[in-house]
């Protein structure tokens, strides 16, 4: 039998981008990977930045490098990051364990689905969110002192 | 009453072209359609291969949104060509193309064998311990109304794909088994008639099963059919945790019925209303 070629037309990384209606679930969840990587991150310099403790060299010491004002706005990114992804992984852990989604229903155009159903824990996942940021960010940014 | 045959605007399809023995990639051509009342996007390609290019290919069979197969990605959204009025998603431009993450095997056929192979792997039939029965039934099984709609809303599916497409994280791992497999396992599993779960575990609770999924919600957004991919996959999650911590209550599956009438049904069965009607002699 003749060999038949085919496209491939996975998506990819775009996929995490198109390829759908664009939902706020689905800004949550692209959202949810890009602070994750981003506090992973955060954790790899973390550890670059103390171990290089063991050559003698002080980075976070009054007047050092990390006293400069571009990483008081990283530090507060990083606790951007830590504060969504904390309280939208609470949501998800919730979700995943079927909470929040409801029982299953009889389809009827409309349909309703389980997106609508758990949309009030994810505003108030993120009013959380809000809060811890705004609370724990005023220190953060240096304003506390 | 209004013309139904009366054009109201002309429509420009921008349809994905690939021809697989000389193309070395798709590439966009673009047909303008006179767009009628109440037109889908499948009456617009049947109208430009009828009227302007006879070669191109896509796959259709019922034009009522039973059968599955003309899944197609419409405007950037996943969605069935009969289910979708042209009017309702385009005022002059309308990108037609076929649905992502699958292979395309010709302009807007896709090759939809990874999302079956996949659904096979997860069983997606009843599996009872008792076989010879399944082969060779000897009566009824009992199922409340309570415990049929357990599952009902997942058995709509009708295998467009449309789920898959939307997918993002299938977009970026191509063995994840993805909405429509895992609500079908969902819709097995939940089925008091089967046996079947512990089965249906070992694949759904592997490195690229359920927890694969993040709740991103496109594939029940994009569902022509409400079934609500999504949902079945949170609940098919919560069961397998409950399973490996072995906290889940032990079922034995629906018995049967021996024969017509020589059962003994269960007793929270109200009884019949009295006939309001005799038949006359």
């Amino acid at each position: 039998m003749a060999q038949i070629n085919r496209h491939d037309n996975r998506l990819g990384l775009w996929g995490w981008l198109g390829g759908g209606r664009w939902g706020i679930e689905r800004y949550a969840y692209i959202l949810h990977r890009l602070t994750g990587l981003g506090v992973l991150f955060y954790f790899l310099m973390h550890i670059v930045v103390t171990s290089l403790r063991a050559f003698g060299v002080y980075l976070w010491i009054e007047g050092g490098v990390f006293h400069q004002p571009i990483f008081r706005v990283g530090e507060f990114l990083v606790y951007a990051a830590f504060a969504y992804h904390a309280f939208n992984g609470i949501r998800l852990v919730l979700v995943e364990l079927g909470f929040a989604v409801g029982a299953p229903i009889e389809p009827v155009y409309p349909y309703k689905t389980s997106l609508d159903v758990q949309r009030p824990l994810l505003i108030v996942m993120m009013i959380l969110a809000a809060i811890f940021l705004a609370v724990g960010g005023y220190e953060a940014i240096g304003l506390a002192r | 009453m209004a013309d139904s045959n009366k054009t109201v605007r002309d429509v420009k399809f921008h349809v994905t072209r690939y021809n697989p023995e000389t193309d070395a990639a798709p590439y966009v051509k673009t047909y303008t359609v006179p767009v009628r009342e109440g037109m889908t996007v499948l009456d617009g390609l049947h109208y430009i291969k009828e009227n302007l290019d006879g070669s191109l290919a896509w796959r259709f069979s019922c034009r009522m949104g039973i059968c599955g197969s003309c899944g197609m990605l419409l405007n950037g959204r996943p969605t069935l060509a009969c289910n979708t009025q042209i009017l309702h998603i385009a005022e002059t431009q309308l990108t037609v193309g076929p649905l992502p993450n699958f292979d395309i095997i010709r302009d807007l056929v896709p090759d939809l064998m990874s999302m079956f192979e996949k659904h096979r792997s997860l069983k997606p039939y009843v599996v009872r311990a008792d076989e010879a029965e399944v082969n060779d039934p000897a009566g009824e099984f009992y199922q409340t109304p309570e415990q049929l709609e357990a599952y009902l809303q997942f058995t709509y599916c009708i295998k467009c794909g449309c789920c898959m497409a939307a997918c993002p994280t299938l977009a970026t791992d191509a063995r994840y088994l993805g909405p429509m497999p895992l609500s079908a396992a969902q819709r097995y599993n939940q089925d008091t008639r089967d046996d079947g779960r512990p089965q249906r575990n070992q694949v759904t609770g592997s490195a690229h099963g359920a927890f694969r999924c993040h709740y991103a919600g496109e594939c029940s957004r994009a569902c022509p059919k409400g079934v609500d991919p999504a949902k079945a996959i949170q609940h098919l999650k919560r069961r397998l945790v409950l399973d490996y911590l072995r906290l889940a209550r032990r079922k034995k599956a629906c018995q049967k019925l021996h024969g017509p009438g020589q059962g003994q049904p269960p007793g929270n069965i109200p009884a019949a209303p009295p006939k309001t009607v005799t038949p006359s002699a």
